[in-house]
């Protein structure tokens, strides 16, 4: 790289540790959240390994206890809440909106400290017991239990504070930074989708800190708030926690669904379809998702009216989401298509979102509900939701920014054998448990019943199949850092402003504000060279 | 077996489960139907569209409003349907019949207990009687766990200081399995009993045999049953093997070495008050977890145990 | 920041002026105030919840608050958050010996607070009026009389650390404002830090009335 670009100038380790740079702050999310990635990936497939068949394998009971809420937890706190926003947010949203930085870069800075330190302090809990409470934290149980709570949700509690953060220098960033000529409805889907995040980071994180510091203090001091031996109410505890967690799956889900407007849009050489449908259904969706949170517990005993309420509203955070599923499909007609990795994610991302999608239709049915909850058909549909949907949309953006990231292009090749490997296993691993999960196959089980065997076993193969896809994956993006050819600024012609700068971009982005002279999505009027 | 027994759901066993199914089935149908939509919209324009050339300008269609609201209506119809269908089932499920037999469901870690109106009790076997609806009162004794019986379509949270209320009604007689579905720590996965639906004469056979447990049977053999019956074999094995609980295999005779740093022999009144009284006195390398027993075994029934225990010397 | 030299010395290198920077941060100190309404939101919460299951305990137990010591420390926070609007209203129009003295009195009139509640709170450790299992009071009736405790000593004590913390603040601000960082063009971070404060006020507004005037 013979240019200067942010990535070489300025140099040393200090330059990176303190930058203020957004696009060097996404790099060091990239690098700590793809190590957590990696952490909660080995639980997995030690998971799948002790249930390939019912008895003892490899593990005992408490070991495998203690392995799928390290799973849990490390996953949804330390990896996909802050996936998306924290690594492809940070380096593409100001450069998509014309910007030089985000608002309140050393808040930015900041916030990837916390999350290192919130994640240090959750991981310390290996060493001192690690928890055996699932990442739910139910009271009683987590109160009573001798493991290692107190680390593990103080990890998720600093965490909290990283995430809000991070929402709170996106909406002022959007609301203050767009560069002349960035109106509202000339945004990129993905910096829409950004934006309804970052108001539930904003609106639910706070919930989830005071519901886990209560849960600390009662471990604590047994303050008698969840105790029920001491008047207090655990069930309440599990309406504090979703009231959270549930529009929680929705700070993990929509940046997803922007990146996957993105793709389609540009490996469909197309404007794209119901701009504005996607755009409102992403704060309908941030709305609706503060409304729902009951659904989880339609046989703790809430009364049948909640449960009604709560069952009705749910089925309305269903239909924006169907909408973006219509209109990515739409914008695919009359199209100009091409395969490239990034575009096949995105394409596995509709084949299973919609699976996933659907599949909440059966839990949200009151009765169906009542068979199916905490059975392992819950277990394959957030699965199939948060791998099938965030995952590949994540996976997708990386793919598609990483020449932007690095300046270098990974081997396509390879990157095309990969997804497909990570698409077939992830349905031989996940589809097989809705069939157990009907058939009531309870989740969270160390062992099982032999009737349940070779579902079992087949799930356990194809989380094979998965890693050998990941591995691929891992091997040939690290190698495309140092050895890549070297990409253009545009390699795949999209007309987002990202890609007008060169790759990689220089420190301040753009060489001058940059004017816009189109939309982000005029493929029928205009065409960017591919470069 | 009915046609509601599919790929996916087992056996119907209950009167709600056909309507559960159903709902199911639909929602199963309607979903595949809309998948297909989707992908193989998706496949024929992805095949139809493909690049050919590198560059050039594309259709501006971003818009078709009659589309957009059938895309809308349509779903939010049927989301309306199913909505409604499975509520109408829901409150079924939680009016409780006027004559429902009522039996006290007490779940702890990690067994269930059942008490019978008519005084007798069981552990982790509940018998019911056929074509009888059964009204259950459920409570938990430490943390949360949830009755689970698939065939039956049934599923109830039990909650520490407070009832919470479930019924069925069996359609057939045979024996059910039964899980926690609500994760309690280590043994949640061995916390399986049976449900067994008999027929009403069974049932109150049972009853009657119930308050003669035991009788007439040497004690020895009326403890191999009470080892089961009294969920010990969740924790403790016979077999040698440790796992939540320190294995009866040759244990009897034996010192153990306790967490307090001394060492007591095991005798029978040391099993007694293991049985009674369970966190007097631990072995070390075990977690202090085992309820106490205190009220849910007679004297006879501990006789039997310790003749068990003892026979398991070798 | 060191790479500003073209612009004026307060402004940061990524925005384009005086006034966008001004916005952005008042409109994230907003956003910022609203993630601290909704971590006490949680609280007020539990305080309904509990308070709705038992109303005579709780009104029994909220005779043991010291209505007096409540009274004054509500005042006390209410004249600092207008000595504190005053700090920033003579930064408005230049008069930095004025800020100083005001901040200053600010920072006296939060201690005043603080020491009050510690009176309040030794008493009722003295007393054995505490929280769940440390509870040793048996002058109330009612059920469980120390989960009034607990929601009372949860949410003073959030309050007080919030109060501190901001004493912490008004420090920094004051600091900054001896050594000539401020003027009557830039003068965000004591409006911003004013903004704060009257948040801390404004929930002690809803505890007062919640714990000492039960009806």
């Amino acid at each position: 790289m013979a240019s200067i670009n942010y990535l070489n100038e300025p140099k040393g380790i200090k330059s990176w540790l303190l930058t203020l740079d957004h696009k060097r702050i996404g790099l060091l999310y990239l690098f700590g959240i793809m190590t957590a990635f990696f952490l909660g990936g080995v639980f997995a497939m030690l998971l799948r390994l002790e249930l390939l068949s019912p008895g003892k394998d490899f593990f005992d009971a408490d070991t495998y206890n203690q392995l799928f809420t390290l799973h849990g937890a490390v996953m949804i706190f330390l990896f996909i809440i802050p996936s998306i926003p924290a690594i492809l947010g940070n380096f593409v949203l100001p450069l998509m909106i014309g910007a030089k930085d985000v608002a309140f870069p050393r808040l930015n800075l900041a916030s990837w400290y916390i999350y290192v330190f919130g994640s240090l302090v959750a991981l310390y809990s290996i060493i001192t017991g690690a928890a055996d409470t699932g990442w739910t934290f139910y009271t009683p149980y987590s109160t009573q239990t001798g493991t290692s709570v107190i680390a593990m949700t103080l990890g998720a509690f600093i965490l909290g504070f990283s995430s809000i953060f991070t929402g709170l220098n996106f909406i002022v960033t959007i609301h203050k930074l767009r560069a002349p000529g960035m109106t509202w409805f000339n945004m990129p889907l993905f910096v829409w989708a950004l934006y309804a995040t970052a108001i539930i980071q904003v609106l639910a994180t706070p919930v989830l800190g005071i519901t886990l510091l209560l849960l600390i203090i009662e471990r604590v001091a047994g303050i008698g708030i969840f105790d029920p031996a001491m008047g207090g109410d655990p069930v309440l505890f599990q309406h504090f926690f979703w009231f959270y967690s549930h529009p929680a799956v929705y700070i993990m889900i929509l940046p997803g669904m922007g990146i996957i407007s993105e793709l389609i849009a540009t490996f469909a050489h197309k404007r794209i379809f119901g701009y504005k449908a996607i755009a409102f259904s992403s704060l309908g969706i941030a709305f609706a998702g503060f409304l729902v949170w009951g659904h989880h517990m339609f046989v703790s005993g809430q009364s049948e009216l909640a449960a009604m309420i709560f069952s009705f509203l749910t089925f309305f955070v269903g239909i924006p989401s169907g909408i973006k599923v219509f209109n990515w499909v739409a914008t695919l007609y009359k199209g100009s298509i091409s395969f490239e990795a990034p575009m096949l994610y995105a394409l596995s991302f509709l084949i299973l979102f919609t699976i996933g999608g659907l599949t909440g239709i059966f839990l949200g049915a009151l009765s169906v509900d009542v068979h199916l909850h905490d059975t392992y058909f819950v277990v394959a549909h957030f699965h199939y939701v948060m791998m099938g949907g965030t995952v590949m949309a994540f996976l997708g953006g990386l793919h598609y920014w990483w020449p932007k990231m690095w300046g270098r292009m990974y081997n396509r090749l390879w990157a095309r054998i990969s997804v497909a490997l990570i698409f077939v296993g992830f349905n031989m691993t996940f589809f097989t448990q809705f069939i157990l999960g009907a058939k009531g196959m309870p989740r969270r089980y160390y062992n099982y019943l032999d009737q349940y065997q070779p579902l079992h076993g087949f799930s356990s193969v194809g989380s094979w199949v998965m890693a050998v896809g990941f591995v691929i994956m891992a091997v040939y993006l690290i190698h495309a850092i140092f050895r890549g050819r070297p990409a253009g600024s545009n390699p795949w012609g999209a007309l987002t402003l990202e890609w007008t700068t060169p790759s990689p971009p220089l420190h301040e982005n753009f060489p001058q504000t940059p004017k816009l002279t189109h939309g982000p999505y005029d493929y029928d009027t205009v065409t960017a060279p591919m470069t | 077996m009915d046609t509601t027994s599919s790929l996916f759901l087992p056996p119907a066993g209950s009167t709600i489960a056909p309507e559960v199914d159903a709902l199911f089935n639909f929602i199963l149908y309607t979903g595949v139907i809309l998948f297909l939509i989707v992908t193989l919209a998706t496949l024929w324009f992805i095949i139809r569209y493909r690049r050919r050339a590198r560059t050039g300008t594309t259709s501006g269609i971003a818009h078709s409003t009659p589309l957009e609201i059938a895309w809308t209506a349509i779903p939010t119809v049927l989301i309306l349907i199913v909505f409604f269908w499975g509520f109408k089932t829901y409150i079924k499920m939680n009016i409780v019949p006027k004559d429902a037999l009522e039996i006290k469901v007490t779940g702890q870690r990690w067994f269930w207990t059942f008490d019978y109106p008519e005084g007798a009790s069981s552990t982790n076997e509940l018998v019911i009687p056929v074509g009888k609806p059964v009204k259950l009162l459920l409570s938990s004794k430490d943390v949360i766990h949830s009755f689970f019986v698939p065939d039956f379509r049934v599923k109830m949270d039990a909650v520490p200081n407070r009832y919470t209320i479930t019924w069925f009604e069996a359609t057939r007689a045979g024996e059910f399995n039964l899980f926690c579905t609500e994760y309690c720590g280590k043994g949640h996965s061995e916390m399986i009993g049976k449900v067994k639906a008999v027929s009403e004469r069974e049932y109150a056979d049972w009853l009657e045999a119930g308050s003669r447990a035991g009788e007439g049977v040497p004690l020895e053999e009326y403890g191999v049953k009470l080892y089961v019956k009294k969920a010990c074999n969740t924790c403790h094995t016979v077999d040698g093997s440790a796992s939540v609980a320190p294995t009866f295999k040759g244990l009897f005779g034996h010192e153990v070495f306790l967490t307090n740093g001394t060492r007591v022999p095991v005798d029978e009144n040391y099993i007694r008050e293991s049985i009674l009284n369970p966190q007097a006195k631990i072995v070390t390398g075990f977690q202090p977890v085992m309820p106490t027993y205190q009220g849910l075994v007679k004297d006879r029934e501990l006789d039997a145990l310790i003749a068990y225990i003892k026979s398991l010397q070798q | 920041m060191s790479h500003t030299a073209e612009h004026s010395s307060f402004l940061a290198h990524h925005f384009s002026d005086a006034e966008q920077q001004r916005e952005s941060a008042k409109l994230g100190m907003w956003i910022f105030l609203l993630t601290e309404i909704l971590l006490f939101g949680g609280l007020f919460v539990a305080y309904a919840i509990y308070r709705a299951w038992n109303p005579d305990m709780f009104h029994n137990a909220h005779y043991q608050l010291d209505l007096r010591l409540g009274t004054i420390n509500t005042i006390v926070l209410i004249t600092s958050s207008l000595t504190m609007a005053l700090a920033i209203r003579s930064m408005q129009l230049g008069n930095k010996k004025g800020t100083i003295r005001n901040l200053i009195l600010t920072l006296a009139l939060a201690s005043v607070f603080l020491i009050i509640k510690y009176f309040e709170y030794s008493h009722k450790i003295h007393l054995g009026q505490l929280p769940g299992k440390f509870y040793t009071f048996t002058g109330i009736e009612g059920n469980n009389p120390h989960v009034f405790f607990s929601v009372y000593f949860l949410m003073t004590g959030l309050h007080g650390i919030h109060v501190t913390a901001g004493m912490g603040v008004i420090g920094w601000i004051l600091y900054r404002t001896a050594r000539n960082h401020f003027s009557t063009q830039y003068y965000t971070p004591i409006e911003m830090t004013g903004l704060y404060w009257h948040l801390v006020d404004l929930i002690w507004i809803f505890l007062f009335p919640l714990f000492y005037l039960i009806g």
